[in-house]
């Protein structure tokens, strides 16, 4: 017997819209290429890249509940695991990559031992914490840039394998990377290590009672999503060639957040879509008016206030009212 | 005389300056249905709360088939057989009754860092789940979310979680709360089928299923044991008539001695 | 050992620590009674230093600005928690966390269209802006004094209000206990607007310090909104008192760090590691003293009692 909490129904619009949107970024550089216009080819690298980050994100705080303000730590410290080597001349992403995933995991582990100690918003503002902890260690490096940035060079460089120096092979590094990011996390939260992190989320003190040391779980989901976001950061150094502090700091974190909950959490897709929105609204507010953060404010405090479903719940409830009409 | 499966000695806690538990002895022996009776605020669940693991005493030791456990938290106790049920419904409500159960089943199947495998394709599971709410006769509300079943359906399917990690002990804190004549009824005899297979301490208001199923009855009064002992005793103990005055279900008793 | 350099610092970490109280306190007094996590407190500090600037333009008189930008800061986060804050107390701490993140991409563009996107500086009057002699040969800018003396100052009339006043006792009782002063028949609204106008007041006097030191700047708000709740991290959520020793102790230590951790650290390690490890560690001193505390004591120095 099959249990599947998902109807049909939840089923049907949202992947459809997703299946659409992922074609649409396949094509995209034959298209492009076609028109010789590299500015969509940009906006959609990094809206993949944020959207891989923001996948992350969800996975410990629209399944797992932990309400980390700390996760743009990680865009950081990935981007620096590609700079840091590359201003020493290693420009093997066969090196850099691993050390982005394995700092970024190593970060999680101690702050998250620590912060995972603690609830609520505790928890929030010690993550918070951390993260401005990480920018200042950056920022008062001298050697790499302080607080001007680093600049990058050549981007990683995997043997000839393939090669992301140009626009199109970043591209399709970053789509299959988030192919593959998507399915992973689609096969953790589906896991049963998934459904104790999403029991921990719903009520922890029956999770304890039937046996689970939530913390241990929690701790590594939280490491998980570090390490995700890790590589995001090293696609991120790469696509911009430059790093700067900014990106780490926790309003970052909350750029990362407002992606999520616009989304939807706790949906697999949602934060693709909410990564999408922030940076086509980014784009398209900043082109009205220099005062676009107020715009942006505002939007958030109303999807705040009265949508906090997301973009998710929107579609969803499209596709509800779109097959009423049919039947 | 059976060795004692659960053994409390001295048990102490207070709040500040209220003494929730004060040097509480007691004993559940295999097989048997031990109930603790007393007014409101004696201190009952307290003291399930303290057996649990969620909480520690001030003094005292709890033992668990001969192991001290005193120091162990809540999910430890849990993992070496002791299962509770809340007294306010404690349930993963934004998942299915199924899910909520196959949790509990997941539990007891060793660790769950298991990363790949979609857990609601697992057949064991899943049975195993199934088998659970069958027992307790909520089977056709498996694919309900939790928050749309009914109070005496989230009673149930708290007995159903507690079962599935198929614990050796349970600690059940007023299950029949809030549940109607019938359901109550039910859930008695439902109990009474476990007898012998499970221990269980059972915390109750309801009189009828307190003397319809203990085989031990221990009374407590602002945290402290008043009595103990077989349920004809209990009703003819002089303590706890005062403790209870205005009690019909003790003045009455019921049935020849 | 550098005496005046010591002397100096610490009196600079006393600085700096009074002006984290000022913050602090009605962030903890705000998130004690109300439940409430304000991100959107650091905009309040930047729009009082920015409101005092022009106030002191216009005026010609630093002390005046300030009498009058105190009550207009008040009444911005009054109209603040009458538009937004007040929808989200039922709400749960990501919801706080992120209408108020939305509201300080608000301010930070708000302030952006009204004062553009340099800095405002402040013109101390002349008696103000010279030094004192604290200590034979040891020099203490007089601003930095009156600083410190605004600081201790508003400590001494909070402690007062809140454990010689009915408001103070409401407060008290609030912090621990909310249903239990609604019961009471106290109107409860009322209560969390004048807190959360109380804490602008504050945040708003502790931007008005400091910008004749750094000026007023956009996003001024946005880093030290952490400092503050490092502070009340560890000094216990709710706790004005836990703010107040939290908040000395950060400064002091974050300062004094700066100065001296080179000079500590060559005494273990070679000249050259520690003057490039210095600024970093010294950086990270307070979130490294915020995580030592957290290891011992959880919830802070002085946790919240009942809830």
């Amino acid at each position: 017997m099959q249990r599947d909490m998902l109807s049909p129904l939840d089923w049907k619009p949202k992947t459809w819209a997703m299946v659409v949107g992922l074609a649409l970024l396949a094509l995209l550089p034959g298209y492009v290429a076609f028109t010789e216009d590299t500015f969509y080819l940009d906006l959609a690298s990094r809206l993949m890249i944020l959207g891989i980050a923001a996948v992350s994100l969800n996975l410990i705080l629209g399944h797992g509940g932990m309400i980390s303000f700390g996760h743009a730590a990680y865009l950081g410290i990935g981007a620096y695991s590609v700079g840091i080597p590359a201003y020493y001349e290693i420009h093997d992403g066969f090196i850099q990559i691993p050390i982005a995933v394995a700092c970024s995991a190593l970060f999680a582990l101690i702050t998250g031992a620590i912060c995972l100690r603690t609830k609520g918003v505790y928890f929030i503002m010690i993550t918070m914490a951390f993260t401005q902890m990480v920018f200042f260690a950056f920022v008062s490096i001298e050697e790499y840039g302080g607080d001007d940035g680093l600049v990058i060079e050549l981007r990683s460089e995997f043997a000839g394998l393939f090669d992301i120096e140009g626009a199109t092979g970043l591209y399709y590094f970053i789509f299959a990377s988030l192919l593959a990011t998507l399915y992973l996390v689609h096969r953790i939260t589906r896991s049963r290590f998934g459904m104790v992190i999403e029991g921990a989320r719903g009520n922890e003190r029956r999770m304890h009672a039937i046996g689970y040391d939530t913390y241990r779980y929690r701790l590594v989901c939280y490491v998980i999503a570090g390490a995700i976001c890790g590589f995001a950061g090293a696609l991120l150094g790469n696509f911009t060639n430059f790093i700067s502090p900014e990106m780490m700091d926790w309003t970052a974190s909350g750029e990362l957040i407002f992606m999520v909950v616009l989304g939807g959490t706790g949906t697999l897709f949602g934060p693709i879509l909410g990564a999408a929105a922030f940076v086509l609204l980014e784009e398209w507010l900043s082109a009205i008016t220099i005062y676009w953060h107020f715009l942006f404010g505002a939007l958030l405090i109303l999807v705040v206030l009265f949508w906090r479903g997301g973009l998710n719940g929107l579609i969803d409830w499209i596709g509800r009212a779109a097959w009423r009409k049919r039947s | 005389m059976a060795q004692a499966l659960l053994t409390v000695d001295r048990l102490y806690k207070s709040f500040g300056g209220v003494t929730a538990t004060d040097n509480v002895d007691l004993e559940v022996i295999p097989g048997e249905i031990h109930a603790i009776i007393g007014p409101n605020g004696a201190g009952k669940t307290t003291l399930v709360t303290l057996l649990s693991g969620e909480l520690r005493p001030d003094a005292g030791s709890v033992r668990f088939d001969g192991r001290a456990i005193t120091a162990l938290p809540a999910h430890a106790r849990a993992r070496l057989g002791i299962a509770r049920s809340f007294q306010i419904t404690s349930l993963m409500l934004d998942m299915t009754a199924l899910d909520n159960v196959a949790l509990a089943v997941q539990a007891r199947s060793g660790h769950s860092f298991r990363f790949w495998a979609d857990a609601r394709r697992d057949r064991d599971l899943a049975e195993a789940a199934m088998a659970g709410l069958e027992a307790v006769g909520l089977a056709d509300r498996a694919g309900q979310t939790a928050r749309a079943l009914s109070h005496g359906e989230h009673r149930l399917l708290e007995i159903a979680m507690a079962l599935s990690t198929k614990p050796r002990l349970l600690l059940l804190d007023e299950p029949m709360a809030g549940m109607g004549v019938e359901e109550a009824q039910r859930m008695i005899g439902f109990l009474a089928g476990l007898k012998g297979e499970k221990s269980m301490l059972l915390v109750e208001h309801d009189m009828d299923a307190v003397f319809a199923l203990a085989d031990r009855i221990t009374v407590l009064v602002n945290g402290r044991v008043i009595a103990s002992g077989p349920p004809e005793a209990i009703r003819r103990d002089d303590a706890v008539r005062r403790a209870y005055l205005g009690d019909e279900a003790v003045a009455d008793g019921g049935g020849a001695g | 050992m550098d005496w005046t350099l010591f002397v100096t610092q610490l009196l600079n970490g006393l600085q700096l620590g009074v002006l984290l109280f000022l913050l602090a306190s009605g962030l903890t007094l705000i998130f004690g009674i109300m439940d409430f996590v304000n991100l959107a407190h650091g905009s309040l500090y930047m729009v009082g230093a920015y409101l005092c600037a022009t106030l002191t333009q216009a005026t010609d008189s630093f002390v005046l600005a300030i009498v009058l930008a105190l009550p207009l800061t008040a009444l911005i986060g009054l109209a603040v928690e009458f538009v937004v804050i007040r929808r989200l107390y039922a709400r749960d701490h990501l919801d706080h966390v992120l209408a108020t993140f939305g509201l300080i991409l608000c301010f930070d563009a708000a302030v952006h269209l009204l004062w553009g996107p340099e800095g405002m500086a402040i013109r101390l009057p002349e008696v103000l802006d010279g030094q004192v002699e604290i200590l034979p040969g040891i020099v203490f800018p007089t601003f930095r004094l009156l600083i410190i003396g605004v600081g201790l100052l508003v400590a001494l009339g909070l402690y007062l209000v809140v454990t010689r006043t009915r408001a103070g006792m409401l407060i008290r009782a609030g912090a621990s206990n909310r249903t239990m002063i609604s019961a009471l028949g106290v109107d409860i609204q009322t209560l969390f607007t004048l807190v959360f106008a109380a804490g602008a007041a504050m945040a708003g006097l502790a931007g008005m310090m400091i910008a004749p030191i750094t000026e007023a700047s956009i996003g001024m708000g946005n880093e030290i909104i952490i400092v503050a709740f490092v502070v009340i991290i560890i000094g216990g959520i709710g706790s004005i008192k836990g703010a107040f020793l939290a908040a000395v102790l950060v400064g002091l230590i974050d300062t004094m760090g700066r100065s001296f951790l080179d000079t500590l650290l060559k005494l273990f390690i070679s000249d050259q590691n520690a003057e490039t490890a210095a600024p970093a560690l010294s950086a990270m001193l307070i979130y490294i003293l915020m995580a030592a505390i957290l290891a011992f004591q959880p919830q802070g120095l002085f946790p919240p009692k009942g809830r």
